[in-house]
């Protein structure tokens, strides 16, 4: 088991690590033809792709099956650096969301993107004060963090030293912060119209990602990534058990710290991609989409970065084709589709299988019924202690009984549907076949029947005469009752019923305690 | 590694909540090798008590010795079992991952988990009896299970000393057993346990030494010396209202001469 | 002068009109919002509504109709509806069940608007944090004057709201302090959950014209957050965040005119310094509420230490009569015997001397009789308790003096009578040192 732990982190980290080279392909000589070798040959997807995801874009044709192909192939070298960008993006995140999705901070990252709107102003107007590049991402996100941190920090004052609620602080800087930055932009954009350009770290934008702008995206993923894979165990068990852990000698705050350092990371660098409204999006929705899956959290772990991949990838290929769709959008859309899947079909807390499961548990005590039904319509009245035995004994010599429906009905409470259905799955499984008005137990169904309604008296004595501690003890699915009680108390409740003159059905199994 | 130096010594041990003083002036030596039952009623200060040992609760004052030395210094000597209720039950962990999350210390930081460590925790399940409900999610396991399963995660570490926070509160009969002759077996290897108990009929029966505990030590040493009517009317008896008073006033800075 | 600004009462005195009944009419419903822990709804509605509107949009093809008002209140409650769906079904933790369902809805909303924008001039930008500016620009007649339109709406979804407060103000106040109770009683802790969501949406969507989705959040939660900081009786905490909204409203106008010319600016959006004027005053708030506040708090320990310290003092000098030392003493010998520092050592003397409990001659500092009446208090009520933990406790008998000398600072004249009852009225502590008695009251 654990080879195939390593077998599968190896893969992953090949693969990513596939997508980083991609990103750094020029650089390093892999990538023989810069983009202007390509343009030529598929121009019109690439006149397309120029223009792609802008929001105030107003051409809507669908894409022609050349331009998919290519789409699909990533032959269009930005196309391929941005695509597997924003892939590594989703993947970061959705590992990284798995984290808070169990500690439930989920809406911390919501503030703290909110938060990064004003230090991107900030970074904008002091970089043009200072004459340096005011449109350089790095300088911008360095700002976005500054404002971002500050946001996070003021958010934990407030839940510290006041009587204010989480949430209320939350909202609090979410909206104060953005509010913020909105003016600031405003007052960006009367400096001859620079804000276009800021604007986009709201809606998210692909288009206007350059390639360094990926690598930065990509190196950044990769970080996330390697410290999630790196320190999976501690940040488990800070989510499970935080005060074990500090009992352990792992500083539960400075781990913390880690885990937060790893949201902002992932916000800081999704803004550009998917905007910082819906960069939380990209935290949440892949996480919560894999808890349907599994009840392990490696895999659900791994499997939410899947998603979260999968979502960057075919959001932003989407959008990339089609124009008027706005990337961040189109990628949010995409997860939440994976999200819904998951939600009906995932096969652990799906609700499809949950369903299944429930249908199931039914069905199986509506058997249990109608062959106890059966069973205490047939057996001997009165209990001498060799009597019962014998009859089941001598079982296949035994006169075979009718049992009538109208009598089966009368037994509980069930519509007549109800039992016809449970007949007939029962009549499948050849515990019994209809006769006539009635139905008529085989052999093979007598000792089942036998089994259950001795489980089910010896169960029902227990909780009456044990009813402290009984509920815990209860394990109705047990093949057999000594399988979870003690023999002293088979003993005991045996006697029991023997007192109140129930019959007692023999054991399936031959079990010692009956001797003595 | 046997040794003669006190499990546990505590000296003027005081902590405080929002500038309430919740228990002061705690000091006890804890003979090795027994088993320790904590009692004393609701709000006690029980639960801070092992907290403060451990560093988890900031102390006003005192010092705390862990086999003569500080806790941080000697923390794979002890073993922690925490209250049922401060964790999620729906956390996606089995009962091995979290027994076995009581290695990750050893294993070290960024070190995957081994098959050695998984089998050491298969061990200690079987110890408490849930070997057969290894791979069962936790939430699928019923009161009694889990506390064994966090009974599990304490002996995985083959600790000297164990603090255990209310492991009897609401389990059935057998996981009641189960857990006592765990203890039992662990006094038998010479181990220590601390244990708080809310179930005065059964002090007797479990424990070597008893400590009462109401905000300040009442009493303790050995059971059969201290467990008397008169010590637990002290404990239990409610006289402590001027106490109560005076600390609530420091609580909210009202100051009168 | 940095105060000039150009005010014209027919543009900023709407425009500031119609932010006013913005704020107050999300701040009515925000204190609900705050006090059941549901700020993150608020938010989570306001960015939802997005989709309705384009929807509407589509359907209606104008921007003043009232298709727009249900679409969007339809996808209003369906966001609460869904979140909750969610979270039962999905067994999905609260915050992400809701940032599920908002993201979601809000990038359905963005796709819609880009898809359609051809048909419909509907900007994204605007929806997020309006334009204010324009409010004064689309008018209608109304009783013979020019009211703008958004003034108007704005007006009647704030009477809208101030008549829900008033009406269910106590079917609100129960189902947010104890939902079990409201439903068992016989009002849906439910219903009212979805009248307030109801409610949130309809406010949202007014209001987005003019100060956007962006600006209603903050104020759902900032005002109500920072007069639950000032108060704790509900009446007076709605009461002020509607104020603290107003004033909000009014300095975010003003700023928005007045702060970017400082810098050298035209003025910026009016409803990014609403909040960040509403910031402001819950900043404020935090540091200075009477009771709360963080500068309150640290203010309030600092006084008490150095109450504390005036007690020692007397008592130190106390002792010293009592023991028959010189009682005068210089204040650098305070500083040495207390461990306290020069200052705090200053100020306590000086308080002392306020208060006629202490002289100062020469330097040299000595007890006058009020302060030797406060000094036996003290010592009287540490020796007590020094009697009364030593037989009622286990502790140590050279721990009982430091914890009478924390006690003895709270201890009042009830509790030394009550602890004297239980003692049995003794006379010496256990150290052997007589205990003062207490003086009789003068009824001064």
């Amino acid at each position: 088991m654990m080879s195939r732990s390593l077998l599968i982190l190896f893969g992953v980290l090949a693969w990513i690590g596939m997508l980083v080279l991609n990103c750094f392909a020029t650089e390093l000589g892999l990538q023989p033809e810069g983009p202007e070798a390509i343009r030529s040959s598929v121009a019109p997807t690439v006149a397309l792709l120029e223009s792609r995801g802008s929001i105030t874009d107003r051409r809507l044709e669908w894409p022609t099956w050349e331009q998919w192909w290519s789409l699909i192939l990533l032959r269009d070298y930005n196309t391929r650096v941005v695509v597997l960008g924003v892939t590594l993006l989703g993947a970061a995140a959705g590992m990284v969301g798995s984290f808070t999705l169990l500690r439930k901070r989920a809406l911390m990252g919501d503030a703290l993107s909110h938060a990064t709107l004003p230090g991107i102003g900030f970074a904008f107007l002091l970089a043009n004060q200072l004459g340096w590049d005011a449109k350089s991402l790095p300088l911008l996100l360095f700002g976005a963090t500054v404002t971002g941190l500050i946001g996070l920090g003021v958010v934990l004052v407030i839940r510290h030293s006041t009587r204010l609620k989480e949430d209320t602080a939350l909202g609090a800087v979410l909206s104060v912060f953005f509010g913020g930055g909105v003016a600031l932009l405003s007052v960006i954009q009367q400096m001859d119209g620079h804000a276009a350009g800021l604007e986009s770290f709201i809606y998210g934008k692909t288009a206007s990602m350059g390639i360094r702008d990926v690598q930065l995206i990509a190196v950044a993923a990769m970080v996330c990534i390697l410290v999630s894979f790196l320190l999976f165990k501690e940040l488990k068990l800070l989510c499970f058990d935080g005060q074990f852990a500090s009992s352990r000698g792992f500083p539960a705050i400075r781990l913390d710290i880690v885990l937060m350092g790893l949201v902002v990371t992932v916000c800081i660098v999704g803004l550009q991609a998917v905007g910082l409204i819906l960069v939380i999006a990209l935290l949440i929705i892949p996480a919560a989409a894999a808890r349907f899956w599994t009840e392990k959290m490696w895999v659900m772990f791994l499997i939410s970065g899947c998603i979260g991949a999968a979502g960057g990838m075919v959001g932003a290929g989407m959008s990339a084709v089609f124009a008027r769709l706005p990337s961040g959008a189109m990628i949010v859309l995409v997860c939440t589709v994976f999200f819904l899947l998951s939600m009906v079909f995932g096969t652990s807390r799906g609700i499809l299988v949950r369903w299944l499961q429930r249908t199931q548990l039914h069905r199986s005590i509506d058997r249990q019924h109608l062959l106890r039904a059966a069973f205490e319509l047939v057996e001997p009245k009165r209990a001498t202690p060799g009597a019962e035995k014998e009859s089941v004994r001598q079982d296949g010599h035994r006169e075979q009984v009718t049992v009538s429906m109208q009598a089966l009905l009368g037994k509980r409470s069930w519509s007549s549907w109800r039992l016809n259905r449970a007949i007939d799955r029962a009549a499948r499984d050849s515990l019994l076949y209809r006769d006539g008005d009635g139905i008529s137990l085989t052999a093979r169904g007598v000792i089942e029947a036998a089994r259950l309604t001795r489980q089910h008296r010896l169960w029902e004595i227990f909780l009456i005469a044990h009813a402290d501690f009984a509920p815990s003890q209860v394990d109705r699915q047990a093949d057999a009752i000594e399988h979870v009680l003690e023999p002293e108390l088979i003993r005991e409740l045996v006697s029991l019923l023997d007192q109140q003159d129930i019959i007692v059905p023999a054991s399936p199994h031959p079990v010692e305690e009956l001797k003595s | 590694m046997v040794t003669n130096a006190i499990p546990l010594s505590i000296d003027d041990l005081t902590v405080a909540y929002h500038r309430k003083p919740v228990i002061w002036d705690v000091s006890l030596d804890l003979p090795a090798g027994s088993l320790v039952g904590v009692v004393g009623p609701n709000g006690a200060g029980k639960s801070t008590l092992l907290k403060a040992v451990m560093d988890l609760i900031p102390r006003a004052s005192g010092r705390i010795k862990v086999f003569g030395e500080s806790y941080a210094d000697n923390r794979g000597r002890v073993g922690y079992v925490p209250q049922r209720e401060s964790v999620d039950w729906d956390f996606p962990v089995d009962a091995l991952d979290v027994v076995t999350m009581g290695l990750y210390r050893e294993i070290g930081w960024c070190f995957p988990v081994r098959k050695k460590h998984r089998q050491a925790a298969m061990e200690a399940l079987r110890r408490v009896g849930m070997a057969d409900l290894a791979n069962r999610q936790i939430s699928q396991l019923s009161g009694g299970q889990q506390q064994r399963t966090f009974l599990a995660r304490a002996l995985v570490q083959d600790a000297d000393l164990y603090l255990m926070d209310e492991p009897f509160a609401a389990v059935d009969a057998s996981t009641e057993r189960a857990i006592v002759d765990v203890l039992r077996d662990m006094r038998a290897r010479g181990k220590t346990a601390v244990v708080i108990h809310h179930d005065l009929q059964t002090v007797a029966e479990y424990f070597d030494y008893v400590v009462l505990l109401n905000m300040r030590v009442v009493a303790h040493g050995f059971v059969k010396d201290v467990f008397t009517p008169e010590n637990l009317q002290k404990t239990y008896g409610g006289r402590l209202t001027l106490l109560d008073e005076v600390t609530e006033a420091m609580r909210h800075q009202r100051r009168k001469l | 002068m940095i105060f000039a600004i150009s005010w014209n009462w027919s543009l900023d005195g709407w425009i500031v009109l119609a932010g006013i009944l913005a704020a107050v009419s999300a701040a009515l419903l925000g204190n609900f919002l705050v006090l059941r822990r549901m700020s993150m709804l608020g938010d989570a509605i306001s960015h939802s509504v997005l989709p309705g509107l384009a929807a509407a949009f589509f359907i209606s093809g104008t921007r003043n109709s009232f298709p727009m008002f249900i679409g969007a209140v339809v996808v209003g409650v369906l966001t609460a509806y869904l979140t909750q769906w969610i979270r039962g079904m999905g067994k999905v933790d609260e915050g992400a069940s809701m940032g599920v369902v908002f993201t979601s809805l809000f990038a359905l909303g963005l796709v819609l608007i880009v898809q359609g924008a051809d048909r419909v001039d509907l900007d994204p930008g605007c929806v997020l944090y309006g334009a204010i500016e324009q409010t004064p620009l689309d008018q209608v007649r109304l009783g013979g004057f020019g009211v703008p339109r958004a003034v108007v709406t704005l007006g009647i979804v704030t009477a809208i709201n101030t008549l829900f407060v008033l009406l269910f103000y106590k079917e609100l106040k129960l189902s947010s302090f104890d939902p079990a109770l409201s439903t068992s009683s016989g009002l849906n802790a439910g219903l009212m959950h979805y009248l307030l969501m109801t409610l949130v949406a309809i406010t949202a969507v007014a209001s987005f014209e003019s100060v956007g989705n962006i600006l209603v959040v903050a104020m759902l939660v900032v005002p109500p957050a920072s007069a639950y900081m000032l108060t704790d009786r509900l009446p007076v905490m709605i009461g002020l965040s509607v104020a603290l909204a107003t004033l909000a409203a009014v300095l975010g106008h003003l700023g928005a005119m007045v702060v970017p010319a400082w810098f050298g600016f035209e003025s910026t959006t009016t409803a990014g310094m609403m909040a960040v004027a509403s910031g402001l005053i819950m900043l404020l708030a935090l540091a200075f509420a009477p009771r709360h506040g963080i500068v309150v708090k640290w203010c309030n320990q600092q006084w008490l230490a150095i109450s504390i310290l005036c007690d020692d003092i007397v008592a130190l000098l106390y002792r010293r009569e009592e023991r028959q030392l010189p009682c005068v003493v210089f204040e650098n010998e305070l500083c040495r015997e207390l461990q306290a520092s020069r200052w705090s050592i200053y100020f306590s003397l000086v308080w002392l001397q306020q208060r006629g409990e202490t002289t100062d001659a020469n330097q040299r500092i000595a007890l006058t009789e009020k302060g030797r009446d406060r000094a036996r208090n003290l010592v009287r009520s540490h020796r007590l308790w020094e009697n009364y933990l030593a037989s009622q406790t286990l502790v140590d008998g050279n721990r009982l003096h430091g914890l009478a000398e924390r006690f003895e600072h709270f201890t009042g004249r009830e509790l030394r009578e009550q602890l004297d009852k239980e003692m049995d009225a003794p006379s010496h502590d256990p150290h052997g040192s007589v205990i003062p008695v207490e003086k009789r009251e003068e009824g001064a």
